[in-house]
């Protein structure tokens, strides 16, 4: 049999227990193909729902390609607000013949199916719900210039799904004004198509699944929004002053939108200039190589980039470390070596990223799990980078900072700008002697001048330099400013995001995540106590170098779960490197690494399985394009 | 910038500094190394052009030609970044202060080979610095293999010959946008002075390409970069002077034979022109004159090209005046309702 043929034989030996109404807790699954003007349909339909109050999440699964490749958008609608992927689809929409034969087989009995007519899908199964469109035939009708049509095509889905799965459509127009703007014609298309849908499937498609949506109270107040937006408004919120990139997927978005922002709000009212610089550099060497000048002349520097760019800037984090000069770089991760999966989601640069370039370097990194902190931690990576003068790298992935996230509105900030250790004449007053690399104040953190600023000047390298920054190739000096370099790497400890831990002190596992593994985690942990009582703690891990709590935490707990989204377990590596063997003989692994965004049943089977619980698995959905594998983990 | 009463007896600049206060450190490159003839001339020229020392970034890739900025400008800020990608630092640096006056070296390997994409770049863009390529024709520091600028047919120490064809920076340089490109001899020391400041009165990039003979390495018989070879082998287009805006100075010349060009802040450069048909204002004159002097086997050395006009890289980026770097908070932090106008368009 065919892994497909398997996964239908395995689907159907497992009916879902039959219920007549599940109310606003499935997932529902557009595929169609790449460049075909989906987008607004999905997003109308994602924020119709969240409009209801019901809490959603979005995931774009697309290829690398700008036109003609399948492309599937995951929606999921949780009344328990889980924001994870959800490994079974319940609906599906299929709109691309290529794929649709083997998204139909794989979907779980009981799913719901709508599709193009013609592709007659309904041959394919008996135990699913169809429900066949004559797309084009109704496009037709509300669109007679046939050059249009395909772009409003889609959404005749909206139509259609608000009819059977219970979308107030006041929330469909509404949402549809959102994303068009009421511009004029495009406006009037769309929503001719949405009611065309509509009125079809109330005429023709009688409600025979159990999925439906109510109106809930959850989303009141609160903003949808990508990782890379919020991640470019914390940073213009930070006050940078110089941005400096390369394009590149998952990352660009981050740059582009943070240009629309400073268009917008960081033009001087008095003159109509610019308060800042933003340069598409020749390629991430010279991007860094950009920040790093820009940081080193004292602005807020910064650039944003995804794993085949960190792998160029490797020299120039070096010399960031070692000369020690403030920067900040996003990376947001994608997957696999090389060019890999360049629109699929890992985390796979944590242990390069950790010690990037040669000769003993160590990088600060922090981790947003959510896009709050996506905002929040790009203000904290301008404050780090300056108060220990030194790159900081902001660690996202492709889930977070490309996908649709509900969340709570933003705060103002309140805290100043911390610009670290800048030599003032007060501070030269006070400390007398300056040298460039002098710890003054025994935290290894010494005091800088900028060029410009009146104060004294120093020459800067990243070749052999002694506290007062001269060129030495003594072994002495070499061995005395390496020690200094631990000691601020020491002292960044205190001042990196601190964890964020729940304990319960029944539990005698605890879990280790980080960044968007975050929210699989929290649903694995209730999936585990209420089908096998099984008790959890989880610490979330918000920066590397790690911080005091981590030993208390392991110390309380026999064994430790750590979930990594890529195949080498890099966090149990960066683990490794810091804990006695005690600790180390504790630490388990759960990891993920198929590109797709990481779910809370593939974390729940690995614990259990390892924990020696028998796990009936209640999915073997293969992936689109791909074999599902979270990793046998084991220490 | 400060003005210091001359002490009488004293020679001074315009801002009342001695030539002493724009040394840089003790070299400590082999002594009769081209380079530390440029770092003399660029000593001389920021003194007598009156530029204070603390207004001043310099900057370097690797190489020995790149150890030199520690040689001159002590008062200075230095930057010694890695190697072939000073072009991007020297941006960055400038991006977050416009106010700076920038010095870039460079060596034929740093800019010919591992940094010549960063270079091709910052030509492009034009941005206000004064970029030198102390120019030897061979890797000094790493013991003297070809660089990418060593001409046709050169000869190592070891009878090495170079078979592939040498890159023209100078060439390059006017093909992608440089606004002044001047190559010079580091044994001419009036016409690299003049050059220099001349490029301290220019606003875009400056190229200057100074064959700088390593004595070390390449200074032999059968190299095309020796003291001997450049000396016999340059051919200056024309006689350099420069006189400063600060300096009231006529002067006379016969009509036809001198170019008079007026640079951004109003000093003016004449060039007694050796060839009368040439006017380095032209692009296409420039280039063709390179290519003649290489067919020749020669050095064209002197202002190659100049477009004194055109905006440099941080005009077209429409910066507010004062420096990115010193802005404050409620300058670079926009107020609440812009927070509020966001978050109300997401809900
Ligand atoms: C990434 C990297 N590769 C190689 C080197 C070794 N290296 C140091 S200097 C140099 C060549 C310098 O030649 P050039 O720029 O012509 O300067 P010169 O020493 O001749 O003045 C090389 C290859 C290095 N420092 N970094
Ligand atoms: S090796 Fe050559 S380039 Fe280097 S310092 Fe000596 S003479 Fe100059």
């Amino acid at each position: 049999m065919t892994p497909t043929e398997l996964a239908v034989a395995d689907a159907a030996s497992r009916a879902r227990p039959s219920e007549d109404r599940v109310v606003n807790d499935f997932s529902i699954q557009v595929a169609t193909v790449n460049g075909s003007g989906s987008q607004t349909a999905n997003l109308v339909l994602i924020r119709s729902l969240f409009q209801m109050g019901i809490p959603v999440s979005g995931k774009n699964l697309f290829p690398s390609n700008i036109a003609g490749l399948p492309t599937w958008y995951t929606i999921r609608a949780s009344k328990d607000g889980y924001l994870a992927r959800k490994k079974e689809i319940d609906f599906l929409v299929a709109m691309n013949a290529e794929t649709a034969r083997e998204d139909v087989l794989t979907l779980e009995p009981g799913a719901a199916v709508v599709y193009d007519e013609p592709l007659k899908l309904n041959l394919l199964r008996s135990d699913l719900t169809f429900y066949p469109v004559p797309f084009d035939k109704l496009v037709a009708q509300v669109c007679p210039d046939a050059k249009l049509r395909r772009l409003v095509r889609n959404m005749i889905y909206d139509g259609v799904l608000a009819k059977i799965l219970g979308i107030d459509t006041t929330e469909m127009d509404k949402a549809l004004n959102r994303q068009l703007g009421k511009k004029g014609r495009a406006f009037g298309l769309n929503q001719a198509a949405l009611a065309a849908g509509y009125e079809f499937a109330e005429k023709h498609l009688p409600k025979q699944d159990p999925f439906l949506v109510e109106r809930m109270r959850e989303t009141a107040g609160m903003i949808l929004i990508e990782g890379n937006a919020a991640a470019a408004l914390g940073c213009m919120m930070a006050g940078v002053t110089v941005v400096t990139w390369y394009p590149i997927t998952p990352s660009s978005s981050l740059c582009e939108t943070l240009i629309s922002y400073m268009k917008k709000y960081r033009i001087d009212k008095d003159t109509g200039k610019a308060t800042f610089a933003i340069v598409q550099a020749e390629d991430e060497i010279a991007a860094l190589g950009m920040a790093i000048g820009a940081g080193w002349a004292g602005a807020r520097a910064m650039t944003s980039t995804a794993g085949p760019g960190i792998s160029l800037m490797s020299e120039f984090a070096g010399l960031g470390y070692y000369a020690e000069v403030p920067a900040v770089i996003f990376d947001v991760q994608r997957v696999g070596p090389s060019t890999g999966l360049p629109t699929r989601t890992a985390q796979g640069d944590m242990l390069m990223t950790a010690v990037l370039s040669h000769g003993d370097t160590k990088q600060i990194m922090i981790i947003p799990s959510s896009v709050e902190e996506c905002y929040t931690m790009a203000m904290d990576a301008f404050d780090l980078a300056e108060q220990l003068q030194t790159p900081v790298f902001v660690m996202t992935d492709l889930d977070l900072g490309m996908n649709t996230w509900m969340s709570q509105p933003f705060e103002y900030p309140t805290r100043p700008l911390n610009r670290g250790k800048l030599l003032t004449p007060e501070t030269l007053a006070r400390i007398g002697q300056w040298g460039r690399y002098l710890d003054v104040d025994g935290d290894g953190i010494p005091y800088r001048s900028i060029p410009g600023d009146g104060m004294p000047a120093y020459f800067t390298r990243g070749s052999g330099h002694n506290a007062k920054g001269q060129y030495t190739e003594r072994a002495d000096d070499y061995v005395t400013n390496m020690d200094r370099l631990a000691r601020k790497f020491e002292t960044a400890r205190q001042y990196v995001p601190k964890p964020e831990v729940q304990r319960d002190p029944a539990a005698g596992i605890g879990i280790i995540g980080y960044g968007t593994s975050h929210w699989a985690i929290e649903e694995s942990q209730d999936q585990m106590r209420d089908e096998n009582g099984l008790k959890t703690s989880y610490f979330r891990l918000r920066a590397y170098p790690f911080t005091d709590e981590l030993t208390a935490f392991i110390d309380q707990h026999d064994r430790i779960y750590v979930v990594d989204q890529n195949r080498d377990a890099q966090v149990v590596a960066l683990l490794r490197m810091e804990l006695d063997p005690a600790r180390i003989a504790k630490l388990r692994s759960v990891r993920h690494y198929n590109g797709l965004p990481i779910d809370a049943r593939s974390i729940s089977d690995e614990i259990l399985a390892q924990e020696g619980h028998e796990v009936v698995s209640r999915s073997r959905r293969p992936a689109p394009s791909g074999d599902e594998t979270a990793g046998v983990g084991g220490e | 910038m400060s003005t210091v009463t001359p002490t009488p007896g004293r020679k001074v600049n315009r801002i009342g500094l001695e030539q002493q206060q724009y040394r840089g450190g003790k070299t400590t490159l082999c002594a009769g190394c081209g380079h530390n003839s440029i770092s003399e001339r660029v000593t001389e020229a920021f003194y007598e052009m009156g530029v204070h020392p603390s207004n001043v970034i310099k900057l370097s890739g690797i190489g020995c030609s790149s150890k030199s900025p520690a040689y001159f400008l002590g008062g200075s800020h230095g930057f010694n970044a890695v190697h072939g990608r000073m072009p991007s630092v020297g941006t960055g640096a400038l991006l977050a202060n416009r106010k700076l006056i920038a010095i870039g070296v460079s060596g034929d390997g740093d800019t010919g080979a591992i940094g010549i994409g960063q270079f091709v770049h910052l030509m492009r863009r034009n941005l206000p610095i004064i970029y030198i390529i102390e120019d030897n024709g061979c890797y000094g520091l790493t013991k003297g293999q070809f660089s990418p600028t060593a001409d046709l047919g050169s000869k190592l120490k070891t009878g090495v010959v170079n078979d592939l064809p040498p890159i023209d920076t100078c060439a390059l340089a006017i093909e992608l946008g440089a606004t002044f490109v001047a190559r010079s001899f580091s044994g001419d020391k009036k016409q690299l002075l003049s050059l220099l400041k001349a490029a301290l009165s220019h606003r875009g990039t400056v190229m200057l390409d100074v064959i700088s003979p390593c004595v070390t390495f390449n200074d032999h018989e059968g190299s095309t970069k020796s003291y001997a070879y450049a000396k016999d082998h340059d051919d200056p287009l024309e006689e350099v002077s420069f006189v400063p805006f600060f300096e009231d100075i006529n002067v006379d010349y016969e009509p036809g034979t001198t170019q008079e060009v007026v640079m951004h802040d109003g000093s003016k450069l004449y060039l007694k022109k050796l060839d009368e048909s040439y006017d380095p204002t032209d692009k296409i004159a420039a280039l063709r004159v390179l290519q003649e002097a290489q067919r020749r086997g020669e050095f064209a050395t002197g202002v190659i090209y100049i477009e004194p006009d055109r905006d440099d890289f941080l005009e077209l980026l429409n910066l507010v005046d004062e420096p990115l770097a010193m802005l404050p908070l409620e300058k670079v932090r926009p107020p609440r309702e812009a927070l509020e106008e966001v978050m109300e368009s997401l809900r």
